[in-house]
């Protein structure tokens, strides 16, 4: 769960970053999509680099989605009979969010390559280049809005998880425990906030 | 019992306040009831009167059992030893949260903590791991057979050495001390939403693995304890938190960080669990 979860977590860190490039204008955006595609050329073929990290990514997916539901399964199984009253006291909505956030997340993911990567729900088509992609799919409200809700829950899939990941790995304590929230909360924020920046730019009209 | 209950009034200083000595409380009691392991149990509503502010939860209970067994009726099962607050034995959960609204043991939970006419909910610790025997009485040995598995030192017995001869760091004695304050409850488990035993486990593995005399069986008890709180039918920890603020002894989720740090050196330092 935390390893896999890490891979993610840094290929989300590059990708929000390459994200910001679509404001230094179309070429720019493109040349950086082509550049991803030809990293290493002539040495290794073309699309080398892109299908490593493709496959990286599938594997840490694969692994967090097996790891997420043998969890969800032995909690089930470990409590058949639910309380008739129950009142959490310290859960936060991003820990209670996991497994159904996660769920929403990964459907996310799919339309996300579906609608950027390969073009086909995409308003521009799959000929059109990554910017005109962007462009065209963000100037509408309601693409726009699935992104805002399926990043603001993977903000809160992440601000726990980063905390949830320090235990796991043994590397949090009593003294660090404060900092490491504020971390993933504050990591959380600006990830996020970096991701929203390019569809809310793109719809008022500041990208175009 | 009166005697007692007055003493506490008078030690907690609060005698001069008239509603403490009077047993005025009427309650209403939605407990959960089951004949045995095979019922299917269900919960029951009875009404309680003459409760006293000062009356621990456990005391109300007994006073709930006096009517029932007065109007002929089965008493509640519930379970409970020393009622100061060390044995871990009175797990109970009130109005959905493990040993009620204070982070105590419920039989140093005491009625002024509710008001005349609450309705309050009671209902056994729900997990696979721990099978209800009757009514609110659960059977714990779960958590036995994880300290079987490891949450022991061998040495030798015979003559005590010299304490002094093994000196341990203040900070690590602290902690130490702190993870065995745990009772052995079960409220850990009863407050996580995956029904849990990781803060137990937790407790009892940086108890040990922080003494010099722990050392030994340091990467083999960690394995063994975990695969056996697995085979016992816990769920998995993802670090939700409701164990530690439910736990009467106050163990941080620090202990879980601890466990696993132990578990990953242990693997791959080359320990395995025992089958
Ligand atoms: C508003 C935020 C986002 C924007 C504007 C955005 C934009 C893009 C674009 C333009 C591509 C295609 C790049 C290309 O084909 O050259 C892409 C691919 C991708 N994005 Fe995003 N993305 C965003 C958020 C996310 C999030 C939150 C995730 C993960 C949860 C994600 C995961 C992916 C993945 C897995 C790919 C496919 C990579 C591949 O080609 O294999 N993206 N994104
Ligand atoms: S860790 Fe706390 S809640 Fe869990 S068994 Fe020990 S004392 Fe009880
Ligand atoms: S009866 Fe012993 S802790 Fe409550």
């Amino acid at each position: 769960m935390a390893v896999s979860g890490i891979v993610m977590l840094l290929y989300l860190i590059a990708h929000m970053i390459g994200n910001l490039k679509i404001f230094a204008g179309r070429e720019s955006f493109n040349g950086y999509s082509e550049w991803i595609r030809t990293i290493g050329e002539p040495a290794v073929p073309a699309q080398t680099t892109l299908t490593i990290i493709r496959i990286v990514l599938l594997v840490a997916v694969v692994a967090h989605f097996w790891a997420a539901v043998s969890l969800w399964r032995q909690a089930k199984q470990a409590r058949p009979q639910r309380y008739v009253t129950k009142k959490p006291v310290a859960q936060s909505y991003a820990s209670r969010t996991m497994r159904w956030g996660g769920v929403i997340v990964g459907l996310f993911i799919v339309y996300h390559i579906l609608d950027l990567t390969v073009g086909a729900v995409n308003p521009a088509g799959t000929d059109a280049s990554p910017y005109d992609r962007a462009v065209a799919g963000f100037s509408n409200p309601f693409v726009t809005a699935v992104y805002v809700i399926a990043l603001i829950l993977l903000g809160m899939h992440l601000r726990h998880g980063i905390w949830s990941a320090t235990q796991t790995l043994g590397q949090s304590n009593k003294r660090r425990e404060k900092t490491v929230n504020l971390f993933a909360l504050v990591f959380s924020v600006v990830l996020i906030g970096g991701f929203l920046i390019v569809p809310f730019s793109v719809l008022f009209g500041l990208v175009d | 019992m009166t005697a007692t209950r007055e003493g506490a009034t008078f030690a907690s200083g609060t005698a001069a306040d008239p509603a403490m000595a009077k047993h005025d409380m009427t309650l209403t009691l939605r407990v959960w009831r089951q004949k045995g392991p095979a019922d299917k149990g269900r919960m029951v509503s009875y009404t309680v009167t003459d409760i006293s502010p000062d009356m621990s939860f456990l005391e109300m209970l007994d006073v709930l059992n006096e009517q029932l067994i007065q109007a002929g009726d089965d008493p509640v099962a519930f379970d409970h030893d020393c009622r100061e607050g060390i044995c871990g034995m009175c797990g109970v959960m009130i109005n959905g949260q493990a040993h009620g609204p204070e982070q105590t043991t419920t039989c140093q939970l005491h009625m002024r903590k509710f008001s005349d006419g609450d309705t309050i909910d009671v209902e056994p610790w729900r997990a696979s791991a721990f099978p209800v025997i009757k009514d609110l009485a659960v059977d714990r040995r779960a958590l036995d057979r994880i300290i079987q598995a490891g949450g022991y030192i061998s040495a030798p017995t015979g003559t005590a050495p010299e304490a002094h001869s093994v000196l341990v760091p203040k900070k690590d004695a602290d902690a130490a001390f702190d993870a065995a304050t745990c009772i052995g409850c079960g409220a850990c488990v009863a407050a996580c939403p995956n029904a849990s035993s990781m803060l137990f486990t937790a407790a009892k593995v940086s108890h040990l693995g922080l003494m010099p005399q722990g050392q030994p069986e340091r990467n083999d008890r960690v394995v063994n304890m975990v695969a056996q709180q697995d085979r016992e039918g816990f769920g998995g920890c993802t670090n939700i938190g409701e164990c530690s603020a439910a736990c009467p002894k106050g163990i941080s989720m620090e202990n879980i960080s601890r466990l696993n740090h132990d578990l990953l050196g242990a693997l791959r330092a080359g320990a395995r669990p025992k089958s």
